[in-house]
């Protein structure tokens, strides 16, 4: 462990700021490429359901 | 020596490679989280700090993947390009659509977390060095694949505009690598080459392995999820994907 204490974790000695949002920043990031082409997915599934129901109604 | 190409043929199906990837997602995926979990808390709270720079070096441990993933998305970008163009693979196109974004989100938090670091290290958010200026052009060359391929509505000629604009970006590629040596700068050099030791101790550089490693295989993981949804989208007809689509609603959407 680099640090005495979580205090001084969190405080990065004195670039807590710059590193806390530069990491938080990528993670965001990170997460949007997932969530992004997962949502995609479950919208086009829908929308062929509903297509599908609309055909066997026909 | 006659080598077999069969491999390349079948990679070329979409069929084929629909169900290669969904059987590479799961370890790609773990893969991912185990080593960007491990890597980043390493690099956080374990490896030791900067004699200079104190602890905003840490931002080390994602701005140098995203950097490095950034330039090799465009990389594989070119490749698909050429792939497409002379061999009209299909699949080649899917790719590059589809890797285009990513590598921009690659590019924007090398920027901005490049940025980030910049301010303590240097006093200033931004300067228009060599290899901060060639890394903004590999983002507006991003832009514009993107812009190109949602432009141009027939779905071939879009392929070749983009494969040609993907071919010919990639000249961008080596100025960015050689712009340390090539120019006066602030940039550090390259923390990795093929044939020197790492200039820092491996308590410090062993984290960057590991994030560097977990963000390829997050990118292979995302970039996989992408192609296979575009491949259903453009297959549409194919009866194997009929019933991939109906088996996967029974699963997800039946509510």
């Amino acid at each position: 462990m680099s640090f005495a204490s979580f205090s001084d974790f969190l405080a990065m000695g004195h670039h807590g700021l710059y590193v806390w949002s530069a990491y938080g920043i990528c993670l965001t990031v990170l997460a949007i490429n997932v969530a992004l082409p997962l949502q995609a997915r479950r919208r086009y599934l829908q929308e062929e359901a509903r297509r599908l129901r609309r055909e066997n109604h026909q | 020596m006659k080598m077999s190409w069969t491999w390349f043929h079948k990679l070329g199906s979409p069929k084929w490679f629909y169900a290669i990837s969904g059987r590479m997602l799961p370890w790609l995926t773990i893969a991912a989280v185990l080593l960007l979990l491990v890597g980043i808390a390493w690099g956080l709270a374990f490896a030791p700090q900067d004699y200079q720079q104190g602890n905003s070096f840490r931002i080390i441990y994602i701005h140098v993947p995203a950097a490095m993933l950034a330039q090799s998305c465009y990389v594989l970008l070119a490749v698909a390009g050429v792939v497409g163009l002379v061999w009209k693979m299909k699949l080649a196109d899917v790719a590059l659509q589809c890797a285009a974004p990513i590598g921009a989100w690659m590019t924007a938090v090398a920027l901005v977390t490049g940025a980030i670091w910049g301010k303590p290290t240097w006093g200033s958010w931004w300067v228009w060095d060599a290899r901060l200026t060639s890394m903004l052009i590999l983002l507006f060359l991003y832009f514009g694949i993107i812009a190109l391929g949602q432009a141009i509505s027939n779905r071939d000629s879009a392929a070749k505009a983009c494969a040609v604009l993907a071919i010919v970006g990639v000249v961008n590629i080596p100025i960015i690598k050689y712009s340390v040596e090539w120019w006066n700068t602030l940039h550090q050099g390259a923390t990795f080459t093929l044939t020197e030791k790492p200039a820092m101790p491996a308590e410090m550089w062993l984290p960057l392995l590991l994030t560097v490693l977990g963000f390829y295989c997050f990118f292979g993981a995302v970039l996989l999820l992408r192609m296979r949804l575009e491949v259903l989208k453009r297959e549409a007809r194919a009866s194997w994907v009929r019933d991939e689509v109906l088996n996967s609603l029974g699963r997800e959407t039946v509510r």
